[in-house]
């Protein structure tokens, strides 16, 4: 199962390499990691992405919470939330499949910020099943290369 | 006042109330000492850094205080690591200071410099590196707070040079707030109301006490949950001594190189109740089937202990001197039930106990437990207890009697061969009027010998028994019973005269190679005021009985070789 787990923290440094040697030192999945500073200017916010059971996501929740830096820590699994990803993605859109592409970009009010011969750069901002069906469609052209910041979510309300 | 940094370290210890502190001096680390120097504070001077660590390590266990090392940077520090991941393993409260590079050359690969914030970040509960000399105070005094609170573990503040000569006012804080730091000390009232009710109703329960009981001084509420519920009582290896070794109710050690009477007690009981334990793996044996009728209630502070091996019934977070009061006040209410029922259960295990003593081959061959046994006949049993690791560490547990909290130090977590003897000093430093022993394996014994030359220049008077088989005993063992006797690498024939090596350091040093010269060497080692090797040649492949072999069952033990 996929846990969205908010962690608020002392923004310190040191403190991602404390949070990730305790991920990879207990051996829990991390699948995306964004973290960046939150309206007080000494604490961060990291959004981790965790691939586990029960027991084990309730195990990343208290070694979390032992920290000396985590301030708190929320899972978004019973909550409802929004979450977004930013995602850059360099599609080939040579001669002739450029309009094909950019139809699709429009058609999921991506935006094109990069342009080149014989490829574009698309940029999306989404949660993970918009962007998944985007880049379902935008494969069959050949994806050169892409990258992500990872799951950043928030509560609603 | 303006003061440079090296001098406010010196202040804030002095504020901390630290007395003593073990280390090695460096370049890293020149103006601290210069401080140091003629200032109010002990220093014990070390031969390797693995020495003060375990000392400080082995100070703290026997107080309860927090216990203090220095290390210079790179290799220095470095060499701190095995005492660090030592006393984290075991919660044991522990400021550790390195010297470190100038600020300006961290991360530039250095003359002695290492990352030492980086290397022993999982090994620390905490750990600093402190770039502003004004930070300083405010850092020492959050380290000690943080070592000796909650949980207790060690903390390190990496110290460099640079900020070490700076100045600023000097100004050590009142109190310390981190705000995402605050153990819970109190249970919660329903959880415990919850726990009371099953405790009445169970038929056969079992206490498991760990080294938590004796972290949080809980001894006097552990008698007394027993005294009141007369469930009997089985200790960890890091509880020894937190409960009357004569009791009726007590079980001895659970566990792999448990009494055969404690496992079987776990393995049946309807109900445990474990208080400051963790269900390490040593105890567990196979988890899958471990206590399969049992419910459990499970009181620590650390919330991650809970239910992290072994899925619980009844959580309760909190410190076990309060949550075991608590509870005694509502068992004492409402009175004992289902005696008849728990009269079965006691049957049940004096007739386990009965059957299944702990024993070995009484004959008239030199054999270790025979000299734990001498130890603790002539200590009247109020020695404090170092152990090594392995063997020796197991029949120095079944062997001595322990009956007070803080008198058996031993590396239970990690394991550390090579702990005991530093440990011993840093408690003998401690405890000054007391009996310090040293109970080593052959092997052990020569990872920190060095430290033979602190103890006797600072006259400590441990008195180290090593158990001398010629093997690295607890390996051998295992290669005998799982591996057709191939001694591979464990064989060490070839060790040095212990008895030399005591006097070339200026001690005392005898060798016993018969049973009946035993007690006198003992009581020849506690008249003399320094500190004394005893070489004691023993049965070289005795082995340490009951086991529970790995993979088995926690009640599939073997009582011994057929």
């Amino acid at each position: 199962m996929r846990h969205t787990v908010s962690v608020l923290v002392e923004n310190k440094p040191g403190v991602l390499a404390r949070i990730s040697s305790l991920f990879s030192g207990r051996g829990f999945n991390i699948d995306s990691l964004a973290v960046g500073e939150t309206e007080q200017h000494d604490v961060s916010r990291m959004t981790i992405v965790v691939k586990g059971d029960e027991r084990i996501l309730e195990q990343v929740m208290k070694q979390l919470n032992k920290l000396i830096d985590v301030i708190k820590v929320t899972d978004f699994v019973e909550q409802r939330h929004l979450e977004r990803d930013l995602v850059l993605i360099k599609v080939n859109a040579g001669k002739g499949k450029r309009s094909e592409v950019l139809e699709i970009v429009d058609i999921f009010r991506a935006k094109i910020v990069d342009v080149a011969p014989n490829s574009v750069i698309v940029e999306i901002t989404g949660d993970e099943e918009k962007i998944l069906a985007l880049v379902n469609m935008l494969k069959p052209f050949g994806i050169k290369e892409m990258v992500r910041t990872g799951i950043v979510a928030m509560g609603r309300g | 006042m303006r003061l440079t940094g090296a001098q406010i370290f010196v202040e804030s210890l002095i504020k901390e109330k630290v007395e003593i502190m073990f280390g090695i001096p460096g370049g890293a680390l020149l103006p601290t000492f210069d401080v140091l120097y003629g200032a109010a504070l002990k220093f014990i001077l070390t031969r390797h850094e693995q020495g003060a660590a375990h000392m400080a390590d082995g100070f703290a266990r026997a107080t309860g205080k927090v216990g203090v090392c220095i290390a210079t940077s790179g290799p220095g520090a470095t060499n701190l690591t095995t005492g660090l991941a030592t006393a984290n393993m075991d919660s044991v409260p522990v400021v550790a200071f390195t010297g470190q590079v100038p600020t300006n050359l961290v991360g530039n690969d250095a003359f002695q410099e290492a990352d030492t914030t980086g290397v022993t970040r999982s090994i620390t509960k905490y750990n600093y590196l402190v770039t502003d000399v004004k930070e300083l105070a405010r850092t020492i005094k959050e380290a000690f707070h943080i070592a000796r609170t909650g949980r207790p573990g060690p903390v390190l503040i990496d110290l460099p040079v640079d900020v070490q000569r700076a100045s600023c006012q000097f100004v050590y804080p009142k109190e310390v707030n981190i705000r995402s730091f605050k153990p819970k000390y109190k249970g919660h009232p329903q959880q415990i109301k919850k726990a009371v009710d099953l405790i009445k109703e169970s038929e056969r329960p079992v206490i498991y006490a760990g080294g938590g009981v004796i972290i949080s001084g809980a001894s006097g509420e552990l008698n007394e949950m027993a005294k009141i519920t007369q469930i009997p009582v089985t200790l960890t290896l890091m509880a020894m001594g937190a409960f009357p070794t004569e009791s009726e109710l007590f079980l001895g050690m659970l566990g792999m190189h448990g009494t055969y009477f404690a496992n079987h007690a776990i393995q049946n009981s309807d109900l445990i109740i474990a208080i400051g334990a963790r269900f390490d793996d040593r105890i567990t044996a196979r988890l899958d089937a471990f206590a399969p009728k049992a419910k459990i209630i499970h009181i620590d502070i650390d919330p991650t202990s809970i239910s992290k091996n072994v899925k619980v019934d009844i959580p309760i977070v909190g410190d076990a001197k309060n949550v075991m009061r608590e509870i005694n006040k509502l068992l004492n209410k409402l009175g004992p039930k289902n005696i008849e029922k728990r009269k079965k259960w006691q049957k049940q295990i004096s007739q386990w106990r009965k059957e299944n003593p702990l024993t070995y081959k009484k004959d008239r061959k030199l054999r270790p437990q025979y000299v734990v046994e001498k130890i603790y006949e002539v200590t009247k049993g109020k020695a404090i207890i170092a152990t090594e690791v392995g063997q020796n560490q197991m029949w120095a547990q079944q062997f001595y009697k322990y009956n007070y909290p803080r008198h058996f130090i031993t590396s239970g977590g990690l394991g550390t061969m090579g702990f005991g003897f530093p440990a011993a000093i840093g408690a003998k430093l401690a405890k000054p009027e007391k009996i310090v022993f040293d109970i080593a394996g052959d092997g052990s014994i020569q990872m920190n010998i060095q430290e033979m030359a602190t103890a006797v220049n600072n006259k400590v008077g441990v008195k180290v028994a090593i158990l001398n088989n010629g093997y690295l005993g607890m390996v051998r063992q295992w290669q005998q019973l799982f591996y057709k006797k191939r001694y591979s690498a464990t064989d060490l024939s070839s060790n040095p005269d212990f008895v030399k090596i005591a006097e070339a350091y200026g001690a005392f040093g005898i060798r016993v190679s018969e049973k009946d010269e035993v007690e006198d060497a003992l009581r020849k080692a506690i008249s003399v005021d320094g500190p004394v090797i005893l070489d004691f040649l023993v049965e070289r492949e005795e082995n340490v009985f009951p086991m529970v072999p790995a993979g088995a069952r926690l009640d599939e033990v073997i009582r011994g070789l057929a």
